[in-house]
């Protein structure tokens, strides 16, 4: 049962990378406009 | 001469002679004008707008952009282009206020582009650095229609870039100033990235719950469970103080000025159940909240984040306020003899600065008249569509549209000293002097929670004699079952679902507030032209000689007058022209148009006078009886009579006028009917307000005519004192009014104004909406309190059943979800608004935005004009 002592850290440690990825994916502004990607990806030269 | 006489209702004149073949413009695919139809050219073009696009778009080389706009899908729409200089846009007053510099000295501005509408529009907009060489990016935000062009200054003007994309269709405005924009911005993100972390934090808590409430009723190592509390603990904390401070930070401000807010007992639930299990955990002993304290801050703020989501919107609308008045200006200079005109921004002009406004432009500032006489549109300001003649030493507002002739004006005010910037002013406070309601699930979930803390400490105490363990398990299986979310989720989720329901019908719903207060009755005024009426003057009816139609016809086609459009787009659509031929080709130099008053013309050795009845006796025309009952019948009916005659001999009346729309009738029957207290608020005239309210039968008393907006509002604030309000307006006269109602809703092609006031939009012309609105409305309220009993009696039948001891830990967390899904699944299977199939739902909010910028009144851009 100890393992727990490491896999529980190991899975928060993986939860607080994901925070963090959406953390600096708002900051870069990607959410700020959802709907003009999608018209722009299928129109692209 | 003898022509025979017939009286037709003007509908009722059918098609003779074979019909006009359908000729599509090249560049929008809408029908080419029969006078614009070019014998013998492949490419036809039904507006000087698309004429221009289609050649900046084979020019360089972006014929793509017609694959893409058919490929899309896209409604057509033809070209709008200014033809401005857009000298303003290099003033370093402009500068300062929405350009930002960019990285390697390049210097970057967003604009904002009402036209833009389609998947096509993005990819044309794109395309700028191909048209004009020194862009070196343009990003389109298609929902709100905003542009972020970055260039190298050195290469090109902000001037020139507005031109360029000015010649793509999509005619500029400077979106909100760069600061107040990147502040909005940053809330925005801010807020996401507090739910994000709050539902990170809640998921993995609850996760560490289900073990430990598993362990507890199983057997578990005690270093584990100590491990697993202490891990728990952390995660909670972080969501206490992170994304949970903003409950502690609007609590702590409410108690400091000495209000209760709605957030304090969500405040102290949180505070309490923290401290607590802080204090257990550090003891070891003990139960923890940190599980129920980590969900209902999650749940709490996504409650909050979808309300906000459907009111995001509202923001975005209001930088159209911006779009009321010109940015630029002509300002005319004089030196000793010569006279010099230049393009400039607003901000520069000063009182007593002489500027030219030309038919067609809205005036950018409040002014005198100096030179010249034209006719006004002011429905911006009265919201009346009868144009009001000008002359020299008129007074003119800003914002409202020059209709006729050039006209100078000497600077009366300018900017935030305007009529129209007080009235916005008026608007935005009416706006945030608005009571909030007090939403009702907010402050049952604060103090349940709190309640159920207290119920744990007591369920505690009163099972501690059977030992300790005893004692945490039955407190904690209470506090498990009774988690407030379903709670939490009752209203929100109800409140989405019905927004979500409303939009598909075109009826767009702001804040979830609008729903709670509709539900109730109160007073409902409407505001008339626009809103009763189609807001817009029509033919109504045209009686005389239906020989004479075609020359009337080509005669009123050459003015810009409202009532002469009128005339002309009546006659026209009632009548299917058998050929181009039947348009007698009239020289424009024999039409002699008198200002206000009537038209002149000759043709074919006859003289044709067209006119007001004043105009005509002027004249010295004729008229027999059977005209002179036309008019009386006409002036019965409410509508304006235009008399035309030949040879100085009275032969037809064309009634115009603003026609009230099919279903208000039947709107106000079923409204009083739902126990609403209907009134008229206009600045029309008294006796003609007085007319339609008889018509509808609204009560006399509470139909009042000639308000000004400011009196408008002044009103709407009497009434809301004792009763709840609901304004129905579409101008921005009704604006402040709107605000400051309990509930405004504005009516589609309403102005930008009205629309940001407003707290409900109308995506469909008509009052039918209303009432579906409130009826959905009484819907809505009844599932919400469905979904409150349900959650409240669930958690209270729980709770006892956990004091007395029936349920354990385990039992209780496989039950806790079973509130929260019956809540869910009530309010999705609810029939709220019901939904008819309505293909335009997605794009309401930018049609209204474009429909709005469009212009409501019934002129064009002039060299559109120029070539009809």
């Amino acid at each position: 049962m100890s393992v727990i002592f490491i896999v529980l850290p190991i899975a928060i440690v993986m939860a607080a990378a994901a925070v963090t990825a959406f953390i600096l994916a708002a900051r870069n502004g990607q959410f700020d406009d959802l709907d003009t990607p999608a018209h722009r990806a299928i129109q692209d030269e | 001469m003898l022509v025979p006489s017939v009286q037709v209702a003007a509908r009722e004149i059918k098609t003779t002679g074979e019909l006009r073949a359908r000729v599509a413009c090249t560049h929008c695919g809408l029908d080419v004008p029969a006078g614009l139809i070019e014998a013998g050219q492949s490419e036809q073009f039904c507006c000087a707008g698309c004429r221009t696009v289609y050649s900046v778009i084979q020019q360089h080389g972006l014929q793509k952009y017609y694959s893409v706009k058919q490929s899309a899908g896209a409604l057509s729409r033809a070209a709008k282009i200014s033809a401005r200089e857009y000298r303003e846009c290099d003033d370093p007053a402009f500068h300062s206020l929405y350009v930002r510099d960019a990285a390697h000295g390049m210097k970057s501005a967003e604009l904002f582009l009402p036209n833009v509408h389609c998947a096509a529009c993005v990819w044309l907009v794109e395309r700028l650095p191909r048209v004009v060489p020194g862009v070196v990016e343009a990003r389109l935000d298609l929902r709100k229609g905003l542009a972020n062009i970055t260039w190298q200054p050195e290469l090109v003007a902000l001037s020139d870039i507005s031109i360029g994309l000015d010649h793509l269709g999509y005619p500029p405005l400077p979106a909100r100033s760069a600061q107040a924009r990147a502040a909005l911005r940053t809330q925005d993100r801010k807020q996401l990235i507090n739910l994000a972390v709050a539902g990170a934090c809640a998921g993995n808590v609850m996760l560490l719950a289900i073990a430990l409430y598993a362990g507890a009723f199983s057997g578990m190592d005690a270093s584990i469970h100590s491990f697993m509390q202490w891990v728990s603990m952390g995660l909670g904390l972080v969501s206490l103080a992170w994304p949970g401070r903003v409950f502690f930070i609007s609590a702590f401000k409410s108690l400091r000025a000495g209000v209760v807010h709605l957030d304090v007992p969500i405040a102290i639930g949180l505070a309490a159940g923290g401290i607590w299990s802080f204090c257990s955990t550090l003891a070891g002993t003990g139960a923890i909240y940190f599980d129920s304290l980590a969900v209902l801050v999650f749940a709490l703020l996504a409650g909050r984040w979808f309300q906000q989501r459907q009111q995001r919107w509202a923001a975005d609308a209001l930088e159209l306020l911006f779009v009321l008045t010109p940015t630029s200006a002509r300002r005319v200079t004089r030196s000793i003899d010569t006279e010099h005109i230049e393009e400039v921004a607003v901000q520069s002009l000063s009182l007593k600065d002489i500027v030219e406004v030309r038919p067609g432009e809205s005036f950018p500032v409040d002014g005198i008249i100096v030179r010249g006489q034209s006719a006004v549109d002011e429905s911006l300001l009265s919201g009346e569509s009868q144009p009001v003649d000008i002359n020299v030493s008129s007074l003119v507002a800003a914002g409202t549209v020059n209709l006729q002739g050039v006209v100078r004006a000497e600077v009366l005010a300018c900017g935030e000293n305007t009529r129209v910037a007080k009235l916005m002013k008026l608007v935005e406070d009416a706006a945030r002097r608005k009571a909030p309601i007090v939403r009702l699930a907010d402050r049952l979930a604060g103090w349940f929670t709190l309640a159920m803390l207290l119920l744990s400490l007591l369920t505690f105490v009163l099972w501690s004699g059977q030992g300790l363990s005893s004692a945490i398990t039955h407190a904690v299986a209470l506090l498990i079952v009774t988690c407030p979310c379903a709670l939490g989720l009752a209203t929100p989720l109800a409140m989405t679902v019905a927004i979500g329901r409303a939009a598909r019908t075109s009826i767009l719903i702001k804040g979830a507030d609008a729903i709670q207060s509709m539900a109730g009755t109160g007073t409902i005024f409407l505001d008339k032209t626009g809103t009763l009426t189609e807001g817009r003057m029509r033919l109504a009816w045209f009686d005389g000689p239906s020989e004479l139609i075609p020359t009337i016809l080509a005669i009123e086609r050459n003015s810009s007058h409202p009532v002469a459009l009128a005339i002309a787009s009546g006659l026209s659509t009632l009548t299917e022209l058998p050929s181009d031929l039947s348009i007698p080709a009239l020289d424009i130099a024999r039409i002699r148009q008198i200002h206000g008053r009537g038209i002149f013309a000759e043709f074919e050795e006859r003289t044709f006078t067209i006119g007001s009845q004043a105009f005509l006796e002027e004249c010295d025309c004729r008229m027999d009886s059977r005209i002179t009952d036309s008019i009386a019948q006409a002036l019965a009916q409410g509508l304006s009579p235009v008399i035309v005659a030949v040879d100085r001999v009275a032969l037809a009346v064309a009634a115009v006028g603003d026609p009230i729309r099919n279903d208000a009738r039947f709107a106000i029957d079923q409204l009083k009917c739902l126990g609403f207290k209907v009134g008229i608020l206009s600045g029309d005239h008294p006796q003609l307000v007085a007319q339609v309210a008889s018509s509808l039968g609204v009560d006399s008393r509470q139909a009042h005519g000639g308000v000004s907006p400011e009196m408008k509002l002044q009103m709407v604030r009497e009434h809301h004192a004792e009763d709840s309000v609901i304004m129905v307006g579409d101008g921005a006269n009704d604006a402040a009014a709107l605000a400051a109602a309990t509930v405004g809703i504005a009516v589609k092609g309403g102005v930008e104004a009205s629309l940001a006031a407003a707290d409900v939009y109308l995506g469909e012309p008509g009052l039918s909406g209303i009432v579906e609105l409130v009826a959905a409305s009484r819907r809505t309220m009844w599932v919400i309190r469905r979904n409150l009993c349900v959650s409240l009696l669930y958690n209270a039948l729980a709770a006892t059943l956990a004091i007395v001891g029936v349920i354990n830990p385990l039992l209780a967390a496989v039950l806790m979800p079973i509130s929260s899904l019956s809540v869910v699944t009530l309010s999705f299977r609810s029939r709220t608004f019901v939904n008819h199939v309505n293909p335009r739902e997605e794009s309401s909010v930018r049609q209204a935005a474009v429909t709005a910028s469009e212009n409501p009144s019934p002129i064009r851009p002039p060299e559109v004009l120029a070539c009809r």
